[in-house]
C-alpha cells in the first residue's frame, strides 16, 4: 500500500492506493468528486477529463500512484473560478449542453485549450475538443460555446 | 385562442436550457454519482454461446456476502418473463439459449473486483446448435426456426393501386437492393440502475427513457402489484432509444436480487459489456423492382423488405411497421406492392434507435429513386421532386396527407443555401466531387390507433399557493431539452415566467402515465397535453392556493386506422426534411471529407430554436456516422466491434457544420403548432451521404456505411 500526495483543487490531499486504482476512481470514490465521469474506461471518450499539471489527461488512463506530487483540477475546483465560470455560462448560453454526461470533460477541454491559445478559430476548437466525444449535439453548438467564452473571457486567459 | 395566437408570437425564441449550468458544472447527479448506504453490486452472468441448451451451471464458492440469482430465485407466484410489448424474452435463461449475452444470472456483493473474479470461476457448459445470424440465415432458418416455423415474427403486406396491372404496361424495370448494418446507440452514459426495497415496495433508480415501462416489466417476475413498485428516472446521460425497453432487461434481473437481499444493489454497464450486450438498430435489406413506362415514368414498385430482430421479438413488429410505411419516403407513386418481414435470428435482440425502422426506409427509398433517375438520364433532385405526396395525397397505407407538403418552397430555400445546382454543373459525374440530397417525413406519435388504445396518456398541472406551477408526466429529459420545452409551454400559457414552472425528474410514484419517451411524441403529443392542462388550470386558478387541472388524450377526429389491415392514416401528422450533403472523395486513400451539410426541416412550429437546432445539429451528425464510419459486424456469434477505439463514431473533427433552416407550418393539434421533430432529424443524412458519393464516382451505391474499403469495392468492381 502506498501513499499518494499530490494537490487536488489546489488543496494538499493524500490517500493510498492498494492494487490498481485509476485517478478516477480516486476522484469519484474516495474524494467524492464525481464531475468527471466515467464514459468507456480506455481513453476514448474524454469524459473523465481533468488537468494534470496543467495538461488536459483522461484520469480513467492514469494511474492513481502516477500523481504522487501532481497538481489536479477537476471541474469542482474550475467552477470556484472566474474562468470556470465564465465557460460554464458561455456553453449554457449557447445551447451546448443537451444530456450533459460529456460536458463536464468539454469543459475542461476548453480550459486546456483557452490556456494555450486565448484566441482560437473554430478549427482550432474543433481539433481541441477532438479527444471528447459528444452524441446528442454534433458538436457545432459546443464550437460556439467556447467561441463564446474566448470572445467574453478576455483577460482571462 | 385569441390570446394562444398572441403567445406564438415568442414560443419559438431561444432560452437558456435550464438544467444547462448544473450539467456543465458537474453539479448534476447521474446514476452512477449517487451513493446509497450498504451499497452491493450486482454483475449480469451471461451466454457464452449464440445458440442451444445450457447443460449445466458450476459456481465456485461463494464467500459470505456474496449470491448468485437466477431462474430458480424467482419468487412463488413469479413467472420468468419480462413484460414488454410481447412477454418472449425471458429474466433469466433456463434451458435454451437463443443469442450469445442473454442473462443467465446476476451476481450480487459488497465489492467490485470480487464480483469480476467469482464471475470468470462461473463454468458453464453447453450443447450448441448452429446459429442463423443474419437475415439471409434467418429466412432459411439455419439450425431449424427460433420462432413459430418461420422465423417471421411478422409478415405484413401492404398494397396501394394495382401494382400487377402497372407492371403489365412497364416499358421496363429496374430492379435494386439497398441494405444497411447494424449501429450502436453510445449514449455516453453506458447503462446504469440501482435498486433498493423499502416500505415494502421495490424502488428502482434508473437511466432511462420509459419510468412506465419499467414498472409493467417487473412486474410479473416479482410477482408484485404494480404499485408497490416504483420507477424514479434518474438524469439521463443519452438515450436514443437504447433505453426504451433495455433498462427493463436490467430491472427484472435486478429485482429478483433485491427481493431477496432486501438491500440496495447497483448495476452499472462498462462500455465494453453496453457496446457487445445491449440493443442495436434493425439491419436491414430492402428489394426493389420498379416498373417504368417509356418516358421513364415510375409505374409501380414491387418492394420486399427485411429487418434482422435478432433473438426475440421485443418492439420489432413495430418497427418494421415504421420501415415499411416509410419506404416510399416523400414520394407519391401510384402503385405499390410491399412486403415487410421482420425476421429472427440469433444475434441480441434489435431494438429502438431513433428513428425507428423509417432510416433504413428512407434510406432504401432514397437511393433507390436515385438509382432510378441515374438510369433515365435525369438530375436525382429533379426527378424526386416529380413525385412528392400533396396534401390529400395517398400514403402506403391508403391513408391521406392532411397538411400542407411544403416541399418544394423547402427545396427552394436549402437548394440556394447549398449552391445545388451551380456545384451539381461544376462537378461532373465521376469527378470525385458531389452533392447529394435527401428528402425525407417522418410521422408523429405511436402508429395508427397506438395514442389512444394503447397509451392513452395523462398529463397533471398543479398551481402552488406560492403562485408556481408543476407540470406532472412520466416523459424524461433525456438531452432532447423537455425539461426546459415543457416548461416554455405550460410558462406561456399560464403567463408564469420559466421559473416559476417546476419540472423533476419522474416518479411513477408521483406523476400519471403520460406515456413513453419515445416516438417523436414528447412535444406533439404530450406537449399538447400540458398545453391544454394549463389551459385549464388558468381557469380556475387564483395562484394565491392550490389547484390542479388534467389532460387526457383525444385523438385527432380526422384519424382513421385499422390495425388488424394496417390501412388508413399510420400518423396523425408527418414531420418533413430535406439535406443536402457536399464532399470530396480523395482519389487516392479513399478518404471521403464532408465540404458541407445544410438542412431545412418542417417540424409545424419551433418550441425553442436553439434545442432544435440542437437536436438537428446532432440528428444530421448521428445519421452521417451511419452513413459513413459506424461499421458494426457479427463474428463468432457476437459484435465484432464494441469499444470506442473499433466502433468509430463522429468526432469534432469528421463533419463541418450544420446549416439548418426552418419552415414554420403550425399543426392544430400540436401545443403552439409543433409537431414531432428528434427522429426526423435522423432520418435523411444517411442517404444524402451515399447519394452525393455516388454523384463523386458515378457508381451505384447501395449500403451503409459507405466506408473508403467499399468505395474501392464500387470502383474496382466496373
Amino acid at each position: 500500500m502506498n501513499e499518494i500526495i499530490c494537490r487536488v483543487n489546489g488543496r494538499n490531499t493524500s490517500f493510498t492506493v492498494q492494487g490498481i486504482k485509476r485517478l478516477l476512481d480516486v476522484l469519484r470514490e474516495d474524494l467524492g468528486l464525481t464531475a468527471a465521469k466515467e464514459g468507456c474506461g480506455e481513453g476514448e471518450c474524454g469524459a473523465c477529463s481533468v488537468l494534470m499539471n496543467g495538461k488536459l489527461v483522461n484520469s480513467c488512463l492514469v494511474p492513481a500512484a502516477a500523481v504522487h506530487g501532481a497538481d489536479i483540477l477537476t471541474l469542482e475546483g474550475l467552477r470556484e473560478t472566474d474562468r470556470g465560470r465564465c465557460i460554464i455560462e458561455a456553453f449554457s448560453d449557447a445551447g451546448a449542453v443537451q444530456c450533459g454526461f460529456c460536458t463536464p470533460g468539454m469543459v475542461m477541454a476548453a480550459e486546456a485549450l483557452l490556456e494555450e491559445n486565448p484566441e482560437p478559430s473554430a478549427e482550432e476548437i474543433r481539433l481541441a475538443l477532438s479527444g471528447n466525444l459528444c452524441r446528442c449535439t454534433g458538436y457545432d453548438m459546443l464550437v460556439k460555446g467556447v467561441g463564446l467564452a474566448a470572445e467574453r473571457g478576455k483577460g482571462l486567459w | 385562442m385569441a390570446q394562444v395566437v398572441m403567445m406564438n408570437d415568442t414560443i419559438s425564441s431561444s432560452v437558456r436550457r435550464v438544467d444547462a449550468v448544473e450539467k456543465a458544472g458537474g453539479y448534476a447527479r447521474y446514476i452512477a454519482d449517487i451513493s446509497f448506504d450498504q451499497l452491493y453490486y450486482g454483475k449480469l452472468i451471461r451466454t457464452a454461446v449464440a445458440r442451444g441448451y445450457i447443460e449445466s451451471i458450476d459456481l465456485p464458492e461463494m464467500p459470505s456476502e456474496y449470491r448468485f440469482f437466477s431462474v430458480d430465485d424467482i419468487p412463488p407466484g413469479g413467472e420468468n418473463r419480462i413484460e414488454m410489448i410481447k412477454s418472449d424474452w425471458p429474466v433469466f435463461t433456463n434451458h435454451e439459449v437463443r443469442y450469445c449475452g442473454q442473462t443467465i444470472g446476476i451476481l450480487v456483493g459488497p465489492d467490485r473486483q470480487t464480483l469480476c473474479s467469482l464471475a470468470e470461476k462461473i463454468s458453464v457448459s453447453y450443447r450448441e446448435e448452429v446459429p442463423a445470424m443474419s437475415i439471409e440465415e434467418g429466412l432459411s432458418c439455419l439450425g431449424g426456426p427460433i420462432h413459430g416455423d418461420d422465423n417471421l415474427y411478422a409478415d405484413y403486406r401492404l398494397e396501394k393501386g394495382d401494382a400487377d396491372a402497372a407492371f403489365r404496361k412497364a416499358d421496363r424495370i429496374i430492379e435494386d437492393v439497398i441494405e444497411t448494418g447494424f449501429q450502436e446507440h453510445v449514449y455516453l452514459e453506458p447503462q446504469g440502475i440501482t435498486a433498493e426495497f423499502r416500505g415494502g415496495k421495490l424502488i428502482f433508480h434508473a437511466s432511462c427513457q420509459c419510468p412506465y415501462y419499467i414498472r409493467k416489466a417487473v412486474a410479473p417476475s416479482s410477482a408484485l402489484d404494480p404499485d408497490d413498485i416504483i420507477v424514479n428516472q434518474v438524469t439521463t446521460g443519452g438515450a436514443f432509444g437504447g433505453k426504451e425497453h433495455f433498462p427493463d432487461i436490467i430491472a427484472s434481473a435486478l429485482g429478483i436480487a433485491v427481493l431477496s437481499l432486501k438491500k440496495p444493489v447497483q448495476v452499472l454497464f462498462e462500455r465494453r459489456e453496453d457496446m457487445l450486450w445491449t440493443p442495436k438498430r434493425h439491419p436491414s435489406q430492402v428489394f426493389f423492382r420498379t416498373a417504368l413506362d417509356q418516358q421513364g415514368r415510375i409505374l409501380a414498385m414491387d418492394i420486399d423488405a427485411r429487418i434482422n430482430a435478432g433473438a426475440y421479438e421485443s418492439c420489432s413488429c413495430i418497427v418494421l411497421q415504421r420501415a415499411i410505411f416509410s419506404v416510399n419516403s416523400v414520394y407519391d407513386i401510384p402503385n405499390v406492392r410491399i412486403r415487410g418481414r421482420a425476421v429472427a435470428t440469433n444475434t441480441v435482440p434489435s431494438d429502438a434507435f431513433r428513428g425507428f425502422g423509417a432510416p433504413q426506409g428512407i434510406f432504401a427509398a432514397e437511393m433507390h429513386m436515385s438509382h432510378v433517375a441515374r438510369e433515365t438520364g435525369a438530375d436525382a433532385s429533379d426527378f424526386k421532386r416529380g413525385y412528392i405526396l400533396s396534401k390529400g395525397g395517398k400514403t402506403v397505407t391508403n391513408g391521406t396527407v392532411h397538411e400542407e407538403v411544403k416541399l418544394e418552397s423547402m427545396w427552394e430555400t436549402v437548394s440556394r443555401e447549398s449552391g445545388y445546382y451551380e456545384k451539381m454543373r461544376k462537378y461532373p459525374k465521376g469527378s470525385y466531387r458531389g452533392i447529394g440530397t435527401s428528402w425525407y417525413l417522418h410521422g408523429g406519435g405511436f402508429t395508427g390507433s397506438g395514442e389512444k388504445e394503447i397509451i392513452n396518456g395523462r398529463v397533471q398541472l398543479r398551481g402552488y399557493a406560492d403562485g408556481s406551477a408543476e407540470i406532472l408526466l412520466s416523459n424524461v429529459e433525456m438531452g432532447q431539452g423537455t425539461a426546459t420545452t415543457f416548461r416554455k409551454i405550460a410558462g406561456k400559457v399560464l403567463g408564469l415566467p420559466i421559473e416559476k414552472v417546476l419540472f423533476q425528474n419522474p416518479s411513477t410514484a408521483r406523476v400519471p402515465d403520460s406515456g413513453p419517451t419515445v416516438a417523436s411524441r414528447s412535444i406533439m403529443v404530450v406537449g399538447r397535453l400540458v398545453e391544454r392542462a394549463a389551459e385549464e388550470l388558468k381557469q380556475r386558478w387564483d395562484r394565491k392556493s392550490e389547484e390542479h387541472a388534467e389532460a387526457v388524450y383525444e385523438h385527432p377526429p380526422w384519424v382513421k386506422w385499422d390495425q388488424q389491415t394496417l390501412q388508413g392514416d399510420a400518423y396523425p401528422s408527418f414531420s418533413w426534411g430535406i439535406c443536402v450533403v457536399e464532399l470530396a472523395v480523395d482519389p487516392v486513400t479513399l478518404e471521403v471529407e464532408t465540404k458541407g451539410v445544410w438542412a431545412v426541416h418542417e417540424i409545424g412550429r419551433a418550441i425553442d430554436e436553439a434545442i432544435v437546432h440542437g437536436q438537428v445539429a446532432g440528428g444530421i451528425i448521428q445519421a452521417l456516422g451511419y452513413g459513413a464510419m459506424e461499421n458494426l459486424e457479427v463474428k463468432d456469434g457476437r459484435f465484432f466491434q464494441h469499444t470506442l477505439s473499433d466502433y468509430i463514431i463522429p468526432t469534432s473533427l469528421d463533419f463541418p457544420e450544420v446549416h439548418s433552416f426552418l419552415e414554420e407550418n403550425p399543426y392544430e393539434y400540436g401545443p403552439f403548432g409543433a409537431k414531432g421533430l428528434g427522429e426526423l432529424v435522423f432520418d435523411g443524412a444517411a442517404a444524402a451521404f451515399a447519394d452525393a458519393v455516388e454523384h463523386a464516382l458515378d457508381r451505384r451505391v447501395s449500403r451503409i456505411p459507405v466506408t473508403p474499403e467499399y468505395i474501392m469495392e464500387l470502383i474496382t468492381d466496373e
